[in-house]
């Protein structure tokens, strides 16, 4: 054989339960490689090299390593036959240093962490890499995080080294870094694995491509022979175009106006930095950057669960001679509005209700009796999440939490429905009646997968524990839907499903923000384009007529090597979205 | 064929069990009880030379008091049921915190300071109000005492996020200490104890002066799992408990919860002081909850923070302390330390038989042998583990993939990519 | 109060602070691993009562010799609470069992064993007092009571000790250096920090788990028997459940840190001192020495919890066990 194979996978098998997460997969892994295991979310590629590293083992098949059968029971037994990997969630200890983080587990020699810093050094000065070994793991960026994982496992030796998903949390210009400390390790002679579902990088960084689909071995190709179409094609398994249908947005009238909005981060700096921007009814804003740009804090900032630190953000409810409703508003604020001078009635009198009881002026609003004088200005600083919740702005989140933020894993459907609603109503008791009917209506309407609607969340698969939330969120007629990465996780047909239920909202004159990191789905998706880089606008452009290299330009606009090309497009941008 | 070799693959490993049928655990339980019986036989037979069965008998005998005569009979019973009904309303103090995952681990303290609070009243009003203003008196000074000491934890977890636990725990002994000292205060002559007062005593019942414990208990019970399964504030509680997150993300306000239901804490364990002092005791001393606090703590947990199961829980606590002082009575032993050690023994295997109803272990190479009970109901589920070596795991499995992932490990295989 | 008073009080305090030092350093070995272990009591009174055991069966066997009388009841105290700390870490470990819960059990289990046994010797306590010399005299530098010289003082407060008060010291210097300056301390920190991280690091989490709460049930119960054997002159007393449970405050206090432990052992043997036999006789003071080191304790929680600097808190996993495949 022309190439010596560092690791070869028999026929290797392995279930969760009922769910088959690999079956029958051979593999070879070459010396000297870089090889791509390529597959959408959910298809096994991470289970399968957790069986590499040590973390799962397989319920059948062999593993070789340089033509001997092993056994890997354990992360340990991994690193003795030189394999290291490097997961999507870091496995660092936050309250030690690096160089503290790299020797761990590690035992050769007397332990000297100056020892470990001077080679940690030397590992720097050969492939590239910047780390202060002195630093606290909890005072460094996600990128310096990754790079300290890269060593640790170097630092044990590995020849083979496996990245799961290593550029989605880093910029370009990280990815590029990244790429070439890959390169170089691999003229070293080390194989490189790296997990991944996004076809450019495969093109640019591996050797050959692994592709999996539904926990099975598609092919293994050398990356010149093939293109990024004939890989999606064995990926997806059928041609999938993104084909969303986006109608144009029907009279789009400003809803949300955030006007020079600052937040802080946990770390107490600034994650939104002078942010403006509008969001409109009828409209979906699509949100593009980077992961970890500010995103997360503006929308929690809207929501109420970050505090703002500076800034507005004004609610615009055009109601303008519309009848109040008690959907939104209980009777005591229509009181207190009222007196206040809010409401007409449809002769065009004052209505302020004076010398009426309760059940008049419910009688009242309840034909559309009262109307609104102008529109409702809201200022949303300084209100509760609750109180914007009910002004009808809501937001479904991030899959990684949504067990975490949204939802609650070991509740059943319904007690996740109430959560919405269980404040409704006098009784000191939660009504369960309503709550329940939503759920089955959910999971009728969007074919949620369950058992039944008593089953507590957790136990669902991702995409249905999306259309869950997404469910929920929308069933109470927001006025403001805000969407961050909810197609993250979901195989495609969810996530069409999602990308259907925005344009819905968005049909409804609902204002829908898209926060997203597939670039690809936000132009396809969105109607305006707004690009986030550091925490700032970089631009707000038609996300029908720009292009996609532009965007990726935008989004790399805060980085200081391109600050001044793309400053101008940026500027560019937000003239045009004023006119 | 299966092509692994046997030498190089773990023994066994675990997995968490998820859809067991609803007799499993109880079936596992049981079984720990028995075994725990059977040890506790066979420490009394080598420590005691008390032939096992006797001690059985003995344990019957010193808790309902069979085998006695019809008088002491019902006093055993009554005495364990006053005992139950303690420990439930000091399980029900820890329960709502428990279940919003604030470790509450000073029950002891907080019903000592309720304690202390009503003595209080009665020692600076009584003989100056009326006794009946008196106890209503003394029923608020508890409860506010309560309420102090479960909320100032609280406060301190909810703005700081302070650990709770061992804020607590410090708590209990801050309390003990001021106990002694009021006591010397009350008392200055010099002995350790305050005698029994004639103030603000509750009415007996049935000339006896402990049903309104027992009333009380059953009525919090009742009370305690309405609230915590039916109510806003108990849907809060499980909300907050699950995920603080998702409380702030629908609004509720945390920290309102947590001081909210520590006040709730606060106030069960006011009424637990006042039964204590105006019901039962008439005094105060620092040994009054009598490591209830902590007792209380495994009964709520072992029922998994079920009011209703707690009946139960607390029930076999207070029947093993009964029983077992019922063998010491036996052997003419009147220290509590071999009953500490049995219901020590006990408390261990209950607790450790939890285990096997969250996990199951999992072997491997057992193809020929059957599976072990305790992995029966999962492994058909699973299609049989057994399977998994041959062909057959190909077509249960393949149904399933594409089927409902309900599974707990569905959802890890999910999450994991 | 004349210097003479204040120097025995000064060495009383010192003799004391082992029995807290033994506890927590012993305790802090545990937490670091994670676990936080209310059983300590219970191991204290175990250790101690097989400990006095030992000390009773070789005075029975007519054996005086000072080097068995001292290292024959240490092993098997050693012994007796590491079988403890195998017993709590095979619970919570092995078995992940609730851990306050377990630590309860614990307690009242150990209390009650140690009650059990020591009360069948309870004619023989005398013997085991008679040995007490032993552990008192080992070591121990002579000094002249009354002298208050320099010299002389500094000799009663810190030379006129048992050896057990040396070793408790070292004990914990030892502790304080392989958790900071060691491959295996680093080690440990990361289990109790993160075992999941520590797991995918291919340290043996479990076996880090279940030496470290071994060995930190051995030391604190060493404290048991020097409660008994050197602050109680051999009389036997049911005294471990107090010292434990401030063994355990001491750990909060000293912010996980065996070399802080030393002089926060002092001050809280100081205050136990105070209001035990010394100085004072006013008993609203001597209810304000007595809360002091629970106050203190709650206080360190509090600042820390407010500061919230990452150096000062609890390991973080303490109170959570770890199942691999649970992520």
């Amino acid at each position: 054989m022309e190439h010596e194979i560092a690791i070869q996978m028999k026929n290797i098998t392995k279930t969760f339960g009922p769910v088959v997460a690999n079956r029958g997969v051979n593999l070879d892994i070459r010396k000297g490689e870089i090889l791509s295991v390529l597959g959408e979310n959910g298809c096994g590629k991470t289970t399968l090299m957790n069986m590499i590293a040590g973390i799962y083992y397989p319920d059948e098949g062999q593993i070789f390593v340089n033509g001997e059968e092993v056994t890997i029971k354990s992360p340990k037994d991994a690193f003795r036959y030189k394999i290291g990997m490097i997961h999507q969630h870091f496995k660092l200890i936050d309250v030690f240093t690096a160089a503290q983080n790299i020797a761990l587990g590690v035992k050769k020699g007397r332990y000297s962490l100056k020892k470990v810093a001077a080679e940690v050094r030397d590992m720097c000065d050969r492939y590239g890499f910047q780390i202060d070994p002195k630093k606290m793991i909890h005072e460094m960026s996600v990128s310096e995080k990754q790079t300290v994982e890269i060593i640790k496992v170097l630092y044990r030796g590995a020849d083979i080294l496996i990245l799961d998903e290593p550029t989605a949390v880093l910029t370009p210009q990280e990815i590029r870094t990244l790429f070439k400390v890959l390169r170089e390790m691999k003229k070293d002679g080390k194989s490189i694995v790296i997990i991944t579902h996004k076809l450019n990088e495969v093109m640019e960084i591996s050797d050959r491509v692994a592709v999996l689909r539904k926990g099975e071995h598609i092919a293994t190709v050398d990356t010149k022979d093939t293109s990024e179409k004939e890989l999606a094609d064995m990926m997806v398994g059928k041609k999938v175009e993104l084909n969303i249908d986006r109608k144009d947005p029907v009279d789009p009238k400003p809803r949300l106006f955030i006007e020079h909005l600052y937040v802080k981060n946990k770390e107490g700096r600034y994650a939104v930095e002078d942010v403006s921007f509008t969001i409109n009814g009828g409209e979906i804003l699509g949100i593009a950057g980077i992961a970890g740009n500010g995103q997360k804090e503006l929308l929690e900032g809207i929501a109420g669960l970050q505090r703002v630190s500076k800034g507005d953000i004004i609610f615009h409810n055009p109601k303008k001679n519309k009848p109040v409703t008690f959907f939104h508003k209980k009777l005591r604020q229509i009181k207190r509005m009222a007196a206040e001078g809010f409401f007409h009635d449809p002769q065009g009198n004052k209505v302020d209700f004076k010398g009426k009881s309760n059940k008049e002026i419910i009688r009242l609003v309840n034909e559309e009796q009262v109307l609104f004088y102008e529109d409702e200005i809201i200022d949303l600083r300084h209100r509760t999440p609750r109180q914007i919740q009910e002004l009808g702005i809501k937001l479904s989140f991030v899959p990684e939490d949504r067990l975490n933020m949204g939802l609650v894993g070991n509740m059943s459907i319904v007690d996740n429905m109430a959560l919405r609603s269980y404040r409704k109503g006098r009784s000191i008791f939660v009504n369960k009646k309503r709550p329940k009917a939503l759920a089955d209506k959910i999971i009728r309407e969007l074919e949620v997968v369950t058992p039944s609607d008593m089953t507590p969340v957790r136990r669902l698969s991702g995409g249905n524990v999306q259309k869950v939330l997404v469910g929920r969120e929308i069933s109470s007629s927001p006025k403001v839907l805000m969407a961050a990465y909810p197609v993250r996780g979901l195989d495609i047909n969810s996530s069409y499903l999602i990308y259907n239920l925005l344009n819905q909202q968005k049909e409804k004159n609902v204002a829908v923000v898209f926060v997203g990191e597939d670039l690809d789905v936000l132009l396809a998706l969105s109607d305006r384009l707004l690009v986030i880089s550091g925490g700032k606008v970089a631009g707000i452009v038609d996300a029908r007529k720009v292009t996609k290299e532009e965007v990726g330009m935008l989004m790399l606009s805060n980085a200081k090597a391109d600050a001044h090309a793309v400053k101008t497009a940026a500027e560019n941008a937000a003239e045009e979205d004023k006119q | 064929m299966n092509t692994n070799k046997k030498t190089r693959e773990p023994l066994f490993h675990l997995i968490k069990r998820a859809n067991v049928p609803a007799w499993q655990p109880w079936a596992i339980r049981i079984g720990a009880l028995l075994l725990g019986f059977i040890i506790m036989g066979i420490l009394c037979m080598i420590s005691l030379e008390t032939n096992p069965i006797d001690a059985w008998k003995y344990m019957f005998k010193g808790a309902f008091g069979i085998g006695t005569t019809a008088k002491t009979a019902k006093f055993k019973t009554l005495a364990l049921l006053r005992d139950l009904s303690l420990l439930l309303l000091f399980a029900l103090a820890v329960t709502p915190a428990f279940k919003m995952k604030f470790w509450n681990i000073g029950a002891e303290g907080q019903v000592l300071m309720a304690a202390l609070f009503s003595m209080m009243c009665i020692q600076y009003f009584g003989g100056k109000v009326p006794n009946v203003p008196l106890i209503f008196i003394c029923l608020a000074a508890a409860m506010i005492g309560g309420i102090i000491w479960a909320v100032i934890p609280a406060l301190f977890k909810a703005k700081w996020n302070t650990n709770e636990t061992l804020f607590t725990l410090m708590m209990n002994y801050v309390v003990i200490q001021l106990i002694i000292f009021m006591i010397k205060v009350w008392v200055p002559n010099g002995s350790q104890s305050l005698a029994p007062s004639a103030y603000a005593n509750l009415p007996k019942i049935a000339g006896e002066d402990f049903w309104f414990t027992i009333i009380i208990a059953l009525a919090l019970t009742a009370f305690m799992f309405v609230y915590l399964r039916f109510s806003k504030h108990g849907y809060e509680i499980s909300v907050v408990g699950e995920s603080e997150n998702t409380a702030r993300y629908i609004g509720i306000k945390v920290k309102k919860v947590i001081i909210r239901t520590l006040i709730v804490s606060g106030i069960v364990c006011g009424i637990i002081g006042f039964l204590l002092v105006n019901g039962i005791n008439h005094t105060v001393s620092e040994k009054d909850a009598g490591g209830r606090g902590f007792t209380a703590i495994l009964v709520s947990w072992l029922a998994k923070f079920n009011p209703i199961f707690m009946i139960l829980t607390a029930f076999l606590v207070v029947f093993l302390t009964k029983g077992t002082e019922g063998i010491m009575e036996e052997n003419q032993i009147t220290n509590e330390f071999f009953s500490q050690v049995l219901i020590g023994i006990m408390f261990l295997l209950i607790i450790a038989c939890e285990f096997f109803i969250n996990y199951k272990i999992v072997f491997r190479h057992r193809t020929a042998k059957p599976q072990p009970v305790l992995a029966v109901s999962e492994s058909q589920a699973a299609g049989s583990v057994d399977d998994r070596s041959g062909e057959a795991a190909e077509a249960p499995v393949e149904g399933a993939s594409t089927a409902l992932q309900t599974d707990e490990t569905a959802d890890q295989a999910a999450k994991e990519e | 109060m004349t210097l003479a008073v204040w120097i025995s009080f000064l060495a009383a305090a010192f003799n004391l602070s082992a029995v807290f030092l033994f506890g927590s350093t012993g305790e802090i070995v545990v937490e670091k691993s994670g676990h936080l272990n209310l059983g300590i009591p219970g191991v204290m009174s175990v250790g101690a009562a097989a400990g006095c055991m030992t000390v009773y069966s070789l005075m029975k066997a007519g054996i005086t010799s000072e080097f068995a009388l001292l290292f024959l009841p240490m092993l098997s105290t050693i012994l007796a609470g590491g079988l403890m700390g195998l017993l709590y870490s095979f619970m919570t470990v092995t078995l992940r069992a609730n851990q306050n819960v377990t630590g309860l059990a614990m307690t009242t289990f150990g209390l009650g064993l140690a009650g059990h046994f020591m009360n069948g010797l309870k004619a023989n306590f005398g013997k085991i007092a008679s040995a007490s010399y032993a552990y008192k005299n080992f070591f121990k530098v002579d000094v002249k009571l009354g002298d208050t010289g320099f010299v002389n003082s500094m000799k009663q407060i810190f030379l006129s000790h048992g050896f057990l008060v040396y070793f408790a010291i070292i004990v914990a210097i030892v502790a304080q250096i392989i958790l900071s300056k060691t491959r295996t301390g680093l080690h440990l920190r990361a289990v109790g920090e993160s075992p999941a991280t520590a797991d995918a690091a291919g340290i043996n989490v479990t076996a880090y788990k279940y030496i470290a709460t071994i060995i930190g049930c051995a030391i604190a119960a060493l404290g048991g028997l020097y409660a008994i054997m050197e602050h109680l002159f051999g009389r036997w007393d049911y005294v471990c459940e107090g010292f434990g449970w401030l063994s355990i405050a001491l750990v909060i206090f000293t912010i996980w840190r065996p070399g802080l432990a030393i002089p926060g052992s002092i001050i809280f043997g100081a205050l136990y001192i105070l209001k035990e036999k010394w100085l004072v006789t006013n008993e609203t003071i001597k209810f304000a020495i007595k809360v002091l080191p629970y106050v203190m304790t709650i206080i360190v929680l509090i600042i820390t919890s407010i500061v919230g600097s990452k150096k000062a808190q609890a390991p973080g996993s303490l109170g959570t066990n770890y199942f691999r495949e649970e992520r």
